[in-house]
Protein backbone atom coordinates (compact mmCIF):
# COMPACT_ATOMS: atom_id res chain seq x y z
CA UNK A 1 0.00 0.00 0.00
CA UNK A 2 1.46 3.06 -0.94
CA UNK A 3 1.56 5.49 2.26
CA UNK A 4 -0.31 8.78 2.53
CA UNK A 5 2.26 11.43 2.23
CA UNK A 6 4.93 9.28 1.14
CA UNK A 7 8.19 11.35 -0.36
CA UNK A 8 9.27 10.20 -4.29
CA UNK A 9 11.69 8.24 -3.22
CA UNK A 10 9.41 5.65 -1.28
CA UNK A 11 6.98 5.66 -4.39
CA UNK A 12 7.34 2.63 -6.96
CA UNK A 13 8.70 3.42 -9.92
CA UNK A 14 7.09 4.57 -12.91
CA UNK A 15 3.66 5.35 -11.02
CA UNK A 16 3.19 1.38 -10.59
CA UNK A 17 0.32 0.76 -7.95
CA UNK A 18 1.40 -2.45 -6.81
CA UNK A 19 -2.03 -3.58 -5.70
CA UNK A 20 -5.56 -3.86 -7.31
CA UNK A 21 -8.69 -2.41 -6.70
CA UNK A 22 -7.25 0.64 -4.21
CA UNK A 23 -10.30 3.01 -5.49
CA UNK A 24 -12.18 0.74 -2.62
CA UNK A 25 -11.07 3.25 -0.49
CA UNK A 26 -12.88 6.24 -2.36
CA UNK A 27 -16.35 6.15 -1.18
CA UNK A 28 -18.46 7.68 -3.91
CA UNK A 29 -21.50 6.95 -1.97
CA UNK A 30 -21.41 10.65 -1.15
CA UNK A 31 -21.55 12.01 -4.39
CA UNK A 32 -25.35 10.99 -4.12
CA UNK A 33 -28.89 13.41 -3.90
CA UNK A 34 -31.43 10.35 -4.38
CA UNK A 35 -30.89 6.62 -2.60
CA UNK A 36 -32.19 3.36 -3.87
CA UNK A 37 -34.61 1.81 -1.89
CA UNK A 38 -36.14 -1.93 -2.66
CA UNK A 39 -39.01 -3.24 -1.84
CA UNK A 40 -37.98 -6.89 -0.86
CA UNK A 41 -41.46 -8.04 -1.35
CA UNK A 42 -41.28 -7.15 -5.10
CA UNK A 43 -37.75 -7.87 -5.78
CA UNK A 44 -37.45 -11.20 -7.34
CA UNK A 45 -33.59 -11.62 -8.10
CA UNK A 46 -33.57 -11.23 -11.54
CA UNK A 47 -30.22 -9.46 -11.24
CA UNK A 48 -30.86 -6.81 -13.99
CA UNK A 49 -30.25 -3.73 -11.23
CA UNK A 50 -27.06 -5.96 -10.41
CA UNK A 51 -25.81 -6.44 -14.55
CA UNK A 52 -26.32 -2.87 -15.31
CA UNK A 53 -25.33 -0.85 -12.26
CA UNK A 54 -22.34 1.36 -13.47
CA UNK A 55 -20.51 0.94 -9.86
CA UNK A 56 -21.25 -2.52 -9.94
CA UNK A 57 -22.22 -2.14 -5.39
CA UNK A 58 -25.21 -4.39 -5.82
CA UNK A 59 -25.60 -7.01 -3.29
CA UNK A 60 -27.34 -10.12 -3.15
CA UNK A 61 -29.06 -11.08 -0.25
CA UNK A 62 -31.16 -14.41 0.89
CA UNK A 63 -34.42 -12.71 -0.61
CA UNK A 64 -33.13 -9.49 -2.77
CA UNK A 65 -30.41 -7.41 -4.53
CA UNK A 66 -29.40 -4.63 -1.88
CA UNK A 67 -27.03 -1.87 -2.69
CA UNK A 68 -23.61 -1.15 -1.19
CA UNK A 69 -24.65 2.86 0.05
CA UNK A 70 -20.81 3.45 0.33
CA UNK A 71 -20.24 3.86 -3.59
CA UNK A 72 -24.04 4.17 -4.44
CA UNK A 73 -23.92 7.61 -6.73
CA UNK A 74 -27.66 7.62 -6.88
CA UNK A 75 -28.21 7.29 -10.76
CA UNK A 76 -31.26 5.79 -10.58
CA UNK A 77 -30.48 3.05 -13.26
CA UNK A 78 -31.57 0.67 -11.09
CA UNK A 79 -34.86 2.11 -10.36
CA UNK A 80 -36.02 3.13 -14.15
CA UNK A 81 -34.57 -0.83 -15.51
CA UNK A 82 -35.74 -2.71 -12.89
CA UNK A 83 -38.66 -4.95 -14.33
CA UNK A 84 -41.10 -5.46 -11.01
CA UNK A 85 -40.57 -1.85 -9.92
CA UNK A 86 -39.56 -2.64 -7.13
CA UNK A 87 -36.85 -0.12 -6.79
CA UNK A 88 -37.47 3.45 -5.57
CA UNK A 89 -35.61 6.67 -5.79
CA UNK A 90 -35.90 8.64 -2.21
CA UNK A 91 -34.26 12.08 -1.48
CA UNK A 92 -31.28 11.17 0.34
CA UNK A 93 -32.06 13.73 3.91
CA UNK A 94 -30.24 17.03 3.78
CA UNK A 95 -30.43 16.82 -0.21
CA UNK A 96 -32.87 19.15 -2.15
CA UNK A 97 -33.39 19.58 -5.49
CA UNK A 98 -34.00 23.04 -6.93
CA UNK B 1 -22.56 -19.69 -27.63
CA UNK B 2 -24.85 -17.96 -25.30
CA UNK B 3 -24.57 -15.84 -22.27
CA UNK B 4 -27.16 -16.20 -19.20
CA UNK B 5 -27.46 -13.47 -16.79
CA UNK B 6 -28.18 -16.04 -13.77
CA UNK B 7 -24.82 -18.09 -14.27
CA UNK B 8 -21.93 -15.03 -14.56
CA UNK B 9 -19.86 -14.77 -12.31
CA UNK B 10 -20.07 -12.42 -8.96
CA UNK B 11 -16.87 -11.24 -8.99
CA UNK B 12 -16.00 -7.87 -10.61
CA UNK B 13 -12.52 -6.77 -11.96
CA UNK B 14 -13.77 -3.22 -12.45
CA UNK B 15 -14.06 -1.53 -9.17
CA UNK B 16 -16.63 0.60 -7.29
CA UNK B 17 -14.84 4.16 -5.94
CA UNK B 18 -13.97 4.50 -9.79
CA UNK B 19 -15.12 8.39 -10.33
CA UNK B 20 -17.38 8.34 -13.53
CA UNK B 21 -20.06 10.19 -13.45
CA UNK B 22 -23.36 8.97 -11.90
CA UNK B 23 -25.25 6.63 -14.95
CA UNK B 24 -21.77 6.11 -16.94
CA UNK B 25 -22.58 3.82 -19.67
CA UNK B 26 -18.65 3.59 -20.41
CA UNK B 27 -18.30 2.16 -16.57
CA UNK B 28 -21.14 -0.13 -17.12
CA UNK B 29 -19.35 -1.39 -20.54
CA UNK B 30 -16.38 -2.09 -19.02
CA UNK B 31 -17.07 -3.94 -15.78
CA UNK B 32 -19.27 -6.17 -18.18
CA UNK B 33 -16.15 -6.54 -20.60
CA UNK B 34 -13.85 -7.36 -17.34
CA UNK B 35 -16.48 -9.95 -16.06
CA UNK B 36 -16.23 -11.68 -19.25
CA UNK B 37 -12.15 -11.89 -19.51
CA UNK B 38 -12.07 -12.43 -16.00
CA UNK B 39 -8.79 -12.70 -13.89
CA UNK B 40 -6.27 -14.07 -16.67
CA UNK B 41 -6.36 -10.44 -18.56
CA UNK B 42 -3.65 -8.09 -19.07
CA UNK B 43 -5.28 -4.14 -20.44
CA UNK B 44 -3.60 -1.57 -21.91
CA UNK B 45 -6.09 1.74 -21.81
CA UNK B 46 -5.74 5.07 -24.06
CA UNK B 47 -5.87 7.77 -22.16
CA UNK B 48 -9.78 9.13 -22.04
CA UNK B 49 -12.83 8.79 -19.46
CA UNK B 50 -12.59 4.78 -18.60
CA UNK B 51 -8.16 5.51 -17.70
CA UNK B 52 -9.37 9.23 -15.86
CA UNK B 53 -12.32 7.69 -13.43
CA UNK B 54 -10.61 4.57 -13.24
CA UNK B 55 -6.61 5.28 -12.16
CA UNK B 56 -6.29 8.65 -9.61
CA UNK B 57 -2.94 8.00 -8.03
CA UNK B 58 -2.68 6.11 -5.79
CA UNK B 59 -5.66 4.18 -6.37
CA UNK B 60 -6.96 2.11 -9.40
CA UNK B 61 -9.99 0.64 -10.14
CA UNK B 62 -8.69 -2.66 -12.10
CA UNK B 63 -8.65 -5.93 -10.48
CA UNK B 64 -6.07 -6.70 -13.29
CA UNK B 65 -2.81 -6.02 -14.60
CA UNK B 66 -3.79 -2.50 -16.38
CA UNK B 67 -1.12 -0.22 -18.01
CA UNK B 68 -2.37 3.34 -18.58
CA UNK B 69 -0.72 4.47 -22.30
CA UNK B 70 -0.29 7.63 -24.06
CA UNK B 71 -3.59 9.03 -26.38
CA UNK B 72 -2.63 7.04 -29.69
CA UNK B 73 -1.04 3.98 -28.36
CA UNK B 74 -3.21 1.56 -26.83
CA UNK B 75 -3.46 -0.95 -29.54
CA UNK B 76 1.11 -0.36 -29.69
CA UNK B 77 1.04 -0.93 -26.13
CA UNK B 78 -1.24 -3.76 -25.97
CA UNK B 79 0.98 -5.63 -29.24
CA UNK B 80 4.40 -5.18 -27.11
CA UNK B 81 2.74 -7.03 -24.06
CA UNK B 82 1.36 -9.82 -26.07
CA UNK B 83 4.51 -10.02 -28.53
CA UNK B 84 6.76 -10.25 -24.83
CA UNK B 85 4.05 -12.59 -23.55
CA UNK B 86 4.90 -15.05 -26.94
CA UNK B 87 8.64 -14.96 -26.03
CA UNK B 88 8.79 -15.14 -22.40
CA UNK B 89 6.23 -18.44 -23.30
CA UNK B 90 9.14 -19.50 -25.81
CA UNK B 91 11.95 -19.46 -23.35
CA UNK B 92 10.24 -21.00 -20.79
CA UNK B 93 9.85 -18.00 -18.51
CA UNK B 94 6.37 -17.82 -17.76
CA UNK B 95 3.72 -20.73 -17.75
CA UNK B 96 0.75 -18.65 -17.70
CA UNK B 97 -1.93 -20.16 -19.93
CA UNK B 98 -4.61 -18.61 -21.89
CA UNK B 99 -4.10 -14.86 -20.91
CA UNK B 100 -6.41 -12.47 -22.70
CA UNK B 101 -4.78 -9.11 -24.37
CA UNK B 102 -7.55 -6.13 -24.30
CA UNK B 103 -6.99 -2.70 -25.64
CA UNK B 104 -9.48 -0.22 -24.30
CA UNK B 105 -9.76 3.28 -25.80
CA UNK B 106 -12.70 6.08 -26.48
CA UNK B 107 -13.77 6.93 -29.33
CA UNK B 108 -11.08 9.74 -29.82
CA UNK B 109 -8.36 6.91 -28.74
CA UNK B 110 -9.82 5.28 -31.07
CA UNK B 111 -11.35 6.72 -34.20
CA UNK B 112 -9.21 9.95 -34.33
CA UNK B 113 -6.01 9.82 -32.17
CA UNK B 114 -5.65 5.85 -32.07
CA UNK B 115 -6.22 4.63 -35.70
CA UNK B 116 -2.52 4.08 -37.34
CA UNK B 117 -2.00 2.27 -33.85
CA UNK B 118 -5.34 0.26 -33.90
CA UNK B 119 -4.59 -0.62 -37.72
CA UNK B 120 -1.27 -1.15 -37.08
CA UNK B 121 -2.01 -3.89 -34.90
CA UNK B 122 -4.90 -5.36 -36.63
CA UNK B 123 -2.07 -5.77 -40.01
CA UNK B 124 0.13 -7.38 -37.73
CA UNK B 125 -1.97 -9.84 -36.32
CA UNK B 126 -1.73 -9.49 -33.09
CA UNK B 127 -3.66 -11.40 -30.51
CA UNK B 128 -5.56 -8.39 -28.73
CA UNK B 129 -8.65 -7.68 -28.34
CA UNK B 130 -9.43 -3.94 -29.38
CA UNK B 131 -12.38 -2.33 -27.16
CA UNK B 132 -14.04 0.71 -28.72
CA UNK B 133 -16.20 2.75 -25.81
CA UNK B 134 -18.29 4.99 -28.29
CA UNK B 135 -19.59 7.90 -26.06
CA UNK B 136 -19.63 10.22 -29.34
CA UNK B 137 -17.06 12.87 -27.84
CA UNK B 138 -14.01 14.33 -25.88
CA UNK B 139 -16.30 13.77 -22.47
CA UNK B 140 -13.53 13.69 -19.57
CA UNK B 141 -12.22 16.91 -21.06
CA UNK B 142 -15.25 18.95 -21.71
CA UNK B 143 -17.07 17.65 -24.84
CA UNK B 144 -15.41 18.75 -27.85
CA UNK B 145 -16.35 16.48 -30.64
CA UNK B 146 -14.27 14.04 -32.05
CA UNK B 147 -15.06 12.39 -35.42
CA UNK B 148 -17.32 9.62 -33.84
CA UNK B 149 -19.64 12.39 -33.35
CA UNK B 150 -23.23 11.75 -35.07
CA UNK B 151 -24.46 14.30 -37.09
CA UNK B 152 -26.15 17.67 -35.97
CA UNK B 153 -24.91 17.24 -32.00
CA UNK B 154 -24.11 19.75 -30.29
CA UNK B 155 -21.07 19.64 -28.59
CA UNK B 156 -18.60 22.23 -26.90
CA UNK B 157 -16.76 22.92 -30.29
CA UNK B 158 -19.72 22.11 -32.34
CA UNK B 159 -22.17 24.79 -31.70
CA UNK B 160 -25.20 25.25 -32.95
CA UNK B 161 -25.51 28.72 -33.85
CA UNK B 162 -26.34 31.70 -36.70
CA UNK B 163 -23.90 30.78 -38.79
CA UNK B 164 -23.88 26.89 -38.56
CA UNK B 165 -27.24 26.27 -37.06
CA UNK B 166 -26.81 22.42 -37.27
CA UNK B 167 -24.29 21.88 -34.65
CA UNK B 168 -21.87 18.99 -35.69
CA UNK B 169 -21.93 19.14 -39.73
CA UNK B 170 -19.93 15.77 -40.59
CA UNK B 171 -20.82 12.25 -40.29
CA UNK B 172 -20.00 10.09 -37.67
CA UNK B 173 -16.84 7.63 -38.94
CA UNK B 174 -17.31 3.94 -39.29
CA UNK B 175 -14.46 3.02 -37.71
CA UNK B 176 -16.30 -0.78 -37.56
CA UNK B 177 -16.27 -1.04 -41.15
CA UNK B 178 -12.71 -0.10 -41.38
CA UNK B 179 -11.40 -2.57 -39.27
CA UNK B 180 -14.35 -4.76 -41.59
CA UNK B 181 -12.37 -3.87 -44.62
CA UNK B 182 -8.60 -4.71 -42.74
CA UNK B 183 -10.15 -8.62 -42.92
CA UNK B 184 -9.06 -9.19 -39.19
CA UNK B 185 -11.09 -12.55 -37.83
CA UNK B 186 -13.80 -10.92 -35.81
CA UNK B 187 -15.20 -7.54 -35.70
CA UNK B 188 -18.17 -6.39 -33.83
CA UNK B 189 -20.43 -3.33 -32.72
CA UNK B 190 -22.24 -3.80 -29.49
CA UNK B 191 -23.93 -1.76 -27.24
CA UNK B 192 -24.57 -1.43 -23.27
CA UNK B 193 -28.68 -1.38 -24.09
CA UNK B 194 -28.33 -5.18 -25.35
CA UNK B 195 -25.99 -6.24 -22.28
CA UNK B 196 -25.47 -10.07 -22.80
CA UNK B 197 -25.29 -9.35 -26.55
CA UNK B 198 -22.15 -7.30 -25.40
CA UNK B 199 -20.86 -10.28 -23.44
CA UNK B 200 -21.58 -12.97 -25.61
CA UNK B 201 -19.49 -10.96 -28.43
CA UNK B 202 -16.76 -10.73 -25.91
CA UNK B 203 -16.26 -13.76 -25.44
CA UNK B 204 -16.85 -15.06 -28.94
CA UNK B 205 -13.70 -12.17 -29.81
CA UNK B 206 -11.60 -13.99 -27.17
CA UNK B 207 -11.97 -17.29 -28.19
CA UNK B 208 -10.66 -16.50 -31.81
CA UNK B 209 -6.97 -16.49 -32.06
CA UNK B 210 -5.49 -13.41 -33.48
CA UNK B 211 -6.85 -9.24 -33.72
CA UNK B 212 -10.64 -8.51 -32.45
CA UNK B 213 -12.78 -5.15 -32.79
CA UNK B 214 -15.47 -4.25 -30.57
CA UNK B 215 -17.23 -1.24 -30.83
CA UNK B 216 -19.47 -0.29 -28.35
CA UNK B 217 -21.96 2.21 -28.36
CA UNK B 218 -21.75 3.77 -24.77
CA UNK B 219 -24.28 6.99 -23.78
CA UNK B 220 -22.92 9.64 -21.68
CA UNK B 221 -25.53 11.68 -19.26
CA UNK B 222 -23.01 14.50 -18.82
CA UNK B 223 -22.01 14.76 -22.55
CA UNK B 224 -25.52 14.04 -24.38
CA UNK B 225 -27.60 16.19 -22.09
CA UNK B 226 -30.28 13.29 -20.11
CA UNK B 227 -31.16 12.15 -16.95
CA UNK B 228 -28.18 9.65 -15.34
CA UNK B 229 -31.04 7.28 -15.07
CA UNK B 230 -31.57 7.08 -18.88
CA UNK B 231 -28.51 5.19 -20.10
CA UNK B 232 -29.85 2.05 -20.94
CA UNK B 233 -32.72 3.27 -22.13
CA UNK B 234 -31.03 5.74 -24.85
CA UNK B 235 -28.60 3.10 -25.83
CA UNK B 236 -31.43 0.53 -26.58
CA UNK B 237 -33.59 3.29 -28.66
CA UNK B 238 -30.01 3.85 -30.66
CA UNK B 239 -30.45 0.67 -31.76
CA UNK B 240 -34.14 0.42 -32.05
CA UNK B 241 -34.31 3.18 -34.52
CA UNK B 242 -31.33 2.02 -36.45
CA UNK B 243 -28.88 5.36 -34.96
CA UNK B 244 -26.54 1.92 -34.50
CA UNK B 245 -26.30 -1.11 -36.13
CA UNK B 246 -25.60 -4.16 -33.98
CA UNK B 247 -23.94 -6.93 -36.38
CA UNK B 248 -20.77 -8.70 -36.15
CA UNK B 249 -18.54 -10.02 -39.09
CA UNK B 250 -16.55 -13.64 -37.79
CA UNK B 251 -14.40 -15.32 -40.64
CA UNK B 252 -15.87 -12.82 -42.88
CA UNK B 253 -19.37 -13.70 -42.58
CA UNK B 254 -21.66 -10.50 -41.70
CA UNK B 255 -24.66 -11.66 -39.27
CA UNK B 256 -26.51 -8.22 -37.86
CA UNK B 257 -27.62 -9.64 -34.12
CA UNK B 258 -30.38 -7.49 -33.27
CA UNK B 259 -32.70 -7.55 -36.54
CA UNK B 260 -35.16 -5.03 -36.90
CA UNK B 261 -38.60 -5.49 -38.62
CA UNK B 262 -39.60 -2.05 -38.54
CA UNK B 263 -37.47 0.83 -37.17
CA UNK B 264 -38.88 3.49 -34.91
CA UNK B 265 -38.86 7.09 -35.62
CA UNK B 266 -34.98 8.85 -35.09
CA UNK B 267 -37.53 11.18 -33.40
CA UNK B 268 -37.81 9.62 -30.21
CA UNK B 269 -33.93 8.59 -29.66
CA UNK B 270 -33.21 12.29 -30.40
CA UNK B 271 -35.66 13.60 -28.24
CA UNK B 272 -34.34 12.10 -25.19
CA UNK B 273 -31.02 14.10 -25.29
CA UNK B 274 -30.15 17.55 -25.03
CA UNK B 275 -27.30 17.58 -27.67
CA UNK B 276 -29.89 17.71 -30.13
CA UNK B 277 -32.46 19.84 -28.98
CA UNK B 278 -31.30 22.59 -31.71
CA UNK B 279 -32.37 20.29 -34.18
CA UNK B 280 -35.50 21.57 -36.59
CA UNK B 281 -38.33 18.66 -37.69
CA UNK B 282 -35.90 19.53 -41.32
CA UNK B 283 -33.10 18.57 -39.55
CA UNK B 284 -34.64 15.38 -38.26
CA UNK B 285 -36.49 14.31 -41.89
CA UNK B 286 -32.79 14.52 -43.30
CA UNK B 287 -31.55 12.32 -40.22
CA UNK B 288 -34.42 9.78 -40.59
CA UNK B 289 -33.58 9.43 -44.19
CA UNK B 290 -29.51 8.65 -44.35
CA UNK B 291 -30.81 6.39 -41.36
CA UNK B 292 -32.81 4.56 -44.11
CA UNK B 293 -30.76 4.64 -46.56
CA UNK B 294 -27.96 3.65 -44.60
CA UNK B 295 -30.13 0.78 -43.32
CA UNK B 296 -31.11 -0.15 -46.73
CA UNK B 297 -27.55 0.05 -48.38
CA UNK B 298 -26.03 -1.86 -45.08
CA UNK B 299 -25.89 -5.41 -46.05
CA UNK B 300 -24.41 -4.52 -49.90
CA UNK B 301 -21.81 -2.00 -48.27
CA UNK B 302 -20.34 -5.57 -46.63
CA UNK B 303 -20.72 -7.37 -49.79
CA UNK B 304 -18.41 -5.27 -51.60
CA UNK B 305 -15.82 -5.52 -48.84
CA UNK B 306 -15.79 -8.93 -49.40
CA UNK B 307 -17.91 -10.08 -46.67
CA UNK B 308 -20.42 -12.97 -47.14
CA UNK B 309 -23.95 -12.38 -45.66
CA UNK B 310 -25.45 -15.02 -42.94
CA UNK B 311 -28.94 -14.56 -43.71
Amino acid sequence: MIREGAGFRELPPAAIVPEPGTSLKNKTGSWRIFRPVVDREKCSKCRICWLLCPEGCKIELEDCFETDLDYCKGCGICAQECPYKAIEMVLEEGSSIA
Amino acid sequence: MSIKLSELPAEDYFLPGHRACAGCGAAIAIRLILKVAGPNTIVASATGCIEVISSLYPENAWGVPWIHTAFENAAATASGVEAAYKVLRRKGKISHDKVNFLAIAGDGGTADIGIQALSGMAERGHNVKYICYDNEAYMNTGIQRSSSTPYGAWTTTSPPGKAIPIGKREVKKDVARIMVAHGIPYVATASIGYPLDLMRKVKTALEIEGPAYIHVHTPCPTGWRFESNKTIEVARLAVQTGMWVLYEVKQGRLRITYKLSKLKPVEEYLRTQGRFSHLTDDDIAKIQEDVRKRFEEFVEGYRQLGVSVEA
